[in-house]
């Protein structure tokens, strides 16, 4: 029997292939998505192998398609306004419920973080009833209003836990010196707080700029990029420079994905 | 001068009014629509005469029951799928990757930031007669017919999500496996325990909140699916959101469907609340 002493640090070694499930893991979630983007240099309307050469024909189609393009920028401005909200709020949830005790102070925190039980298709009923109610009418602005809402836990999540771990003390000696509260959270709380509210808002901004579901029941007729794509992969429309155009806006919430979670788990 | 104290009210004001406004209000407005016995869109100014009649019409309805059905299985598969696959990944990040832990969940969460329809939409593309993996095999000469692989069925749809949650499961479950103590572990071994006994006997047991979180993170969304079985489900595959988005659609029933959607929150609300009190999220989250 091959049997080795059990290591000093407690965490005993079995011979399960850990990395290699680590790996298939990796192998089975880029695959899809590169033979995908694949497709996106293949001059072919149809997605089919064998492919026919490499072009970037679809890319200069996206260029030239104005409703993808307003789609986009539709998506862009959905996203930083639902982003901004989002975060705002779940600053204001992370200090009041951290640096102050008052009745109704988890109770708050809840709610914040409530959205994240409620399934979207539940929520898009939920505003468009309210919007329909007050006879307000569909548009980017109520899609903006719905993705605050489902974005705030995430903003509020990731403020807390950077909060958290801000000595009070330093508010403490500000006011000794005779700043006000507010004077204090806005000279010397946010400035510290600088890259958890840039990762908060980068986060609820991919959380928006991705979301269709929910979208849907909240867009008019201008769309964002995700229900347009929804709507002609749902009644057949070109693939390739959909693919395309959809690889383009991927790499830009990749970037910034990658950028939140530097953020997030630096000084930690 | 405002003092500590007083500023306490322009910290929850804001928030509370929006998360009030934005969210607790709608679901109200769900219920009031839900009771509604009219059916079809309804003008705004319709008088309301609360009745019951919708959630008679859906109880009457076996196929609405049945689907609701169907929702809560696919969701509770593709929700049991991932956390397992998750959980050896989670696992490798928290013990076993070492300095390079970071890198490699990096690399785990990227797929997760590709935009959830293509994400979907590559297994159209991967499944189906003239789908990716069968024009490999053929053109490989390993099949002379194509396989029936499943485009435009419920099982497509699980296979899908389970691919597209896999990533985002292994979140919770990974911050659960960090919150173990080494001393722990160093006790269970001191006392003799092997490295299988340890496993199941003390990782295990202080793994289940985070893979509860897993599961209902993953839960939740899928239950209420609809986008995934419009595109990749086909006529057969469809699930219970499907029906409400229906309803709010082309089929255009609003009181039925606030009436399918009430029915639904109730039941996720319900199954959320009972979890957590078994496992107590709030140690998870503290």
């Amino acid at each position: 029997m091959r049997r080795r002493p059990s290591p000093a640090i407690g965490v005993g070694r079995t011979r399960v292939p850990l990395r290699g499930f680590y790996v298939a893991m990796l192998v089975l979630l880029y695959l899809p998505i590169a033979i995908l983007l694949i497709f996106s240099f293949n001059p072919s309307q149809r997605l089919a192998f064998p492919l026919q050469g490499l072009t970037l024909d679809w890319y200069a189609a996206v260029l030239g398609d104005a409703s993808l393009l307003k789609a986009a920028r539709n998506s862009l401005l959905v996203g930083a306004g639902a982003a901004t909200v989002a975060t705002a709020l779940g600053t204001l949830v992370a200090i009041a419920t951290l640096r102050f005790r008052f009745r109704g102070r988890s109770a708050l925190l809840g709610l914040a973080v409530l959205p994240l039980v409620v399934p979207f298709a539940v929520m898009g009923v939920a505003i468009f009833l309210l919007l329909v109610s007050l006879d307000i009418d569909k548009s980017l602005f109520t899609v903006v209003l719905g993705h605050s809402v489902i974005a705030l836990p995430y903003a509020t999540l990731i403020v807390l836990s950077r909060l958290g771990g801000l000595d009070p003390a330093l508010e403490e000696a500000a006011m000794d010196l005779g700043a006000s509260y507010p004077t204090t959270l806005r000279r010397v709380v946010l400035p510290l707080m600088g890259t958890a509210l840039l990762s908060a808002w980068l986060t609820a901004f991919v959380v928006s700029f991705d979301e269709v579901a929910l979208a849907v029941f909240l867009v008019g007729g201008d769309p964002t990029f995700p229900v347009l794509l929804y709507g002609r992969l749902r009644f057949g429309g070109q693939l390739p420079i959909l693919i395309s155009m959809a690889v383009l806006l991927t790499s830009v919430t990749i970037i910034l994905s990658l950028v939140a979670l530097r953020l997030s788990r630096r000084r930690e | 001068m405002l003092g500590r104290r007083g500023t306490l009210p322009f910290l929850v004001g804001p928030p509370l009014a929006w998360l009030v406004g934005l969210f607790v209000v709608p679901l109200f407005v769900i219920v009031l629509f839900s009771l509604r016995p009219e059916s079809g869109i309804v003008p705004p100014g319709s008088a309301w005469n609360p009745s019951l009649i919708q959630y008679g019409k859906v109880l009457d309805t076996p196929a609405f029951l049945r689907l609701l059905g169907t929702s809560a299985l696919v969701a509770f598969i593709v929700a049991g799928a991932a956390t397992l696959l998750a959980y050896p990944v989670a696992y490798f990040l928290a013990f076993r990757a070492g300095e390079r832990a970071t890198l490699y969940l990096t690399l785990l969460l990227v797929p997760f930031a590709v935009s959830y329809l293509l994400r979907i939409m590559t297994w159209k593309l991967m499944l189906g007669p003239a789908g990716v993996i069968n024009s490999l095999l053929s053109g490989a000469g390993m099949i002379g017919e194509p396989l029936d692989l499943l485009l435009y069925s419920r099982p497509a749809v699980v296979i899908t999500l389970v691919y597209v949650w896999i990533p985002f499961a292994a979140l919770p479950v990974l911050a659960g496996l960090q919150r173990i103590q080494r001393s722990q572990l160093e006790a269970a071994a001191d006392l003799g325990a092997g490295p299988w006994a340890r496993f199941w006997r003390v990782t295990v047991p202080l793994s289940v909140p985070g893979a509860v979180a897993a599961f209902f993170m993953v839960f939740i969304p899928t239950v209420g699916e609809y986008v995934t079985p419009t595109l990749i489900g086909g006529t057969g595959g469809i699930m219970y959101g499907n029906l409400i988005q229906g309803f709010f659609g082309s089929a255009g029933n609003w009181p039925l469907g606030a009436a399918l959607a009430m029915i639904m929150l109730v039941l996720t609300v319900v199954l959320v609340a009972t979890a957590a009190r078994i496992v107590n999220v709030r140690r998870l989250l503290s």
